[in-house]
């Protein structure tokens, strides 16, 4: 192994520091989407980012991506992938890692595949383009990456329009497509909340086989505890644009840090204990736009006391490699082990 | 593919009672036009008894439910009948002046989308920005002021001024016909290029807003290769049925613009013959362009289906 290759391993492929999204306005009162998010991750590894709908996880992965929508912008921080800092990219360089380097594959099946271009071409075009293939060839990797998502029948799934296929089959293609480059990192935002649960399931082990086989590393968004469990080995936990917690999956199920992550797994069902009853979170997640000053979870948290609405509340690392926003996460948690 | 076709046929039969329907209507309106054709024929120094003598020989003193039938039963056979002015059967000046306007509305829907197409991709690369604006009040200036006022000011400049171009007349080879008819496809295609340059716009708004293009851009599609890849077919799709309801007004406007330019086509043909009180030309011209505008009809449907996989018209016909 060359020398290039292990200090590879060292450095982080993707590292978001102090990532800062918002929507600037001339008139004030500015929302801010994301504040302040900071994690890495390492070659070939699955990194999960959780949180509720509105926590800002498709923002932070749309930034990385160089896809925020229109008018939503980085504000600060910086995003490095492979040493490179995407943030200052020109689009034609953006454009010449997209597919090759990295990937991203969408929530919504339906909507995310061109409706009018058969599949084997939409798949066929990254390598075409990245990989100088000929029409030919690329169609032919294209078959290629269907059959190794397990569709039977490929070349004839190949020619087909995304709207003859069923959900199950293209999240198959979207996967089949943000892998054929071999990409050394591939987005995903909720990949299988669209689908129903047994190919929920299916097409969670097929992405982490496939990443795998291809050593390539998952930077993975969802609302959902038991889809981070099954997919990464690493997690953040996001609420209000924040990160509330940061560690290793199993340590995180087994002993969360944060009183937010620990009301999340209250309110998501348990499938070793079905019997036990839902706790949703009472109250909102409060305004982007002017957020309260302190833990942006206070108003929600059944520990919260006087001094958790006041000034910043950082993520410091309770345990090692574990890491908490909660000022209190001591006295909460500490005692208990 | 070919089996979403299938509606063709059963549409092109629809067609028949619309034809039927179009019949009634233009023979009728024929005969409301004030004045007597065999007047027309024979002049004004013609004695009233020579006038009365022709009317009957061709038929006008009968009712007119009897002409109508008469015009019905004559058509059954493909027989549309003589003009009063040639003496020859209608259908063959038909044939010869239809091409003309075929060319000149073709022509025009080309011109249309060279000028549609880029423009509304200069709109909506950038929207709110000063040349999207400019893109989209530019061509209402263009909407509202008369085809027929357009024609003319293009006439003035670019053939009368600067003689670039013919004032008038359709040349004999294809070039020379492409030459000629420039000035009056422009002055359709700027007629009718506004309604489509909004529709194509608010169209690719919607199409660089999705989810699809999304994929594409982390594909690396970006700029000429997304344009081409995956926005421009996209969007065109709701903007066929637009052309398609505007060709209808093209034709329309055809007709007016060939008499502007001196054009031999089926919209000189029916003016000329309204005038002359030909009504068996203006019947058959009626009869054409009703038939044509139902065939476009068609036509956008068949364009449509080929581009969008989804469309399956024949089922919604089925249902
Ligand atoms: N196109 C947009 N423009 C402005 N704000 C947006 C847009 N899309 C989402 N938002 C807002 O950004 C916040 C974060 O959204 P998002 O990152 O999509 O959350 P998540 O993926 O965690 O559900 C939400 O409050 C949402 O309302
Ligand atoms: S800082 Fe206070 S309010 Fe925030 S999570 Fe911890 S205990 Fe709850
Ligand atoms: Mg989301």
């Amino acid at each position: 192994m060359s020398v290039v290759a292990l200090s590879r391993t060292v450095e982080p492929l993707l590292s978001v520091q102090h990532l800062t999204i918002g929507i600037p306005s001339s008139g004030g009162g500015h929302a801010t989407l994301v504040r302040d998010v900071s994690f890495e991750v390492g070659p070939g590894v699955r990194y999960g980012l959780v949180g509720e709908s509105g926590s800002g996880k498709s923002m932070t992965l749309k930034a990385i991506a160089g896809l925020l929508p229109r008018g939503v912008e980085v504000l600060e921080g910086e995003i490095h992938f492979d040493g490179d800092d995407v943030l200052t990219m020109s689009p034609h360089e953006r454009r010449r890692i997209m597919g090759p380097r990295m990937a991203m594959i969408f929530q919504e099946p339906m909507t995310a595949l061109n409706p009018t271009t058969r599949v084997g071409k939409q798949i066929a075009e990254g390598p075409r383009r990245h990989l100088g293939l000929s029409k030919a060839d690329a169609q032919e990797l294209a078959v290629d990456m269907i059959r190794r998502t397990g569709i039977p029948d490929p070349a004839r799934r190949a020619r087909a329009y995304p709207h003859e296929l069923s959900g199950g089959l293209r999240q198959r293609i979207m996967i089949a497509m943000a892998l054929s480059c071999k990409p050394a990192l591939v987005l995903c935002d909720e990949p299988t909340t669209a689908l129903d649960v047994t190919v929920q399931d299916q097409v969670l082990r097929l992405l982490a086989q496939l990443c795998d086989d291809m050593g390539s590393a998952l930077t993975f968004v969802t609302h959902d505890l038991a889809v981070v469990s099954q997919t990464c080995s690493r997690l953040s936990v996001m609420y209000a644009g924040r990160i509330m917690e940061e560690g290793n999956v199993r340590e995180v199920y087994e002993a969360p840090q944060h009183p937010y992550t620990e009301a999340l797994f209250q309110s998501a069902p348990d499938f070793d204990d079905p019997g036990r009853r839902l706790a949703p979170i009472p109250g909102l997640p409060p305004s982007l736009t002017d957020p309260p000053p302190g833990c942006p979870f206070a108003p929600r948290c059944q520990y919260a006391i006087e001094s958790c609405s006041t000034g910043s509340k950082p993520l410091v690392e309770v345990r090692h490699r574990h890491l908490s926003a909660c000022d209190l996460a001591d006295q909460i948690f500490g005692g208990t082990r | 593919m070919l089996s979403r076709l299938k509606f063709v046929p059963m549409r092109l039969l629809q067609a028949v009672p619309v034809a039927f329907g179009v019949t009634l209507v233009v023979f009728f309106m024929v005969h409301l036009i004030p004045g007597n054709p065999a007047e027309s024929i024979l002049g004004a120094q013609a004695t009233p008894a020579k006038v009365a003598a022709l009317t009957d020989q061709m038929g006008l003193n009968q009712p007119v439910v009897q002409q109508y039938w008469h015009f019905l039963s004559n058509l059954a056979h493909g027989n549309l009948g003589e003009s009063y002015t040639y003496q020859v059967p209608v259908l063959t000046l038909v044939w010869q002046r239809a091409p003309v306007t075929l060319l000149l509305v073709a022509y025009s829907v080309v011109l249309m989308l060279i000028i549609s197409i880029p423009l509304s991709m200069l709109a909506a690369s950038r929207p709110g920005h000063v040349r999207d604006h400019a893109v989209r009040v530019i061509p209402l200036v263009g909407l509202g002021m008369p085809q027929f006022w357009v024609g003319v000011m293009l006439l003035l400049v670019f053939a009368v001024g600067t003689g670039w171009f013919p004032v008038g007349g359709y040349g004999d080879t294809m070039m020379d016909h492409l030459w000629y008819l420039f000035l009056p496809a422009l002055t359709l295609a700027i007629s009718i290029s506004p309604v489509i340059i909004r529709s194509l716009r608010a169209s690719m708004l919607n199409v660089l807003e999705s989810d699809y293009v999304a994929t594409a851009r982390s594909k690396g599609a970006g700029g000429r290769s997304l344009f081409a890849g995956h926005v421009l077919r996209n969007a065109i799709i709701p903007a066929v049925s637009i052309v398609g309801v505007n060709l209808g007004y093209l034709v329309g406007g055809t007709l007016v613009i060939e008499k502007v330019f001196a054009i031999p086509g089926l919209g000189s043909m029916l003016i000329e013959s309204i005038f002359a009180r030909d009504f068996p030309s203006v019947q058959a011209v009626a009869l054409f362009v009703a038939v044509f505008v139902v065939l476009v009809g068609v036509l956008t449907d068949v364009v449509y289906t080929l581009l969008d996989p989804r469309v399956d018209l024949t089922q919604r016909m089925n249902a």
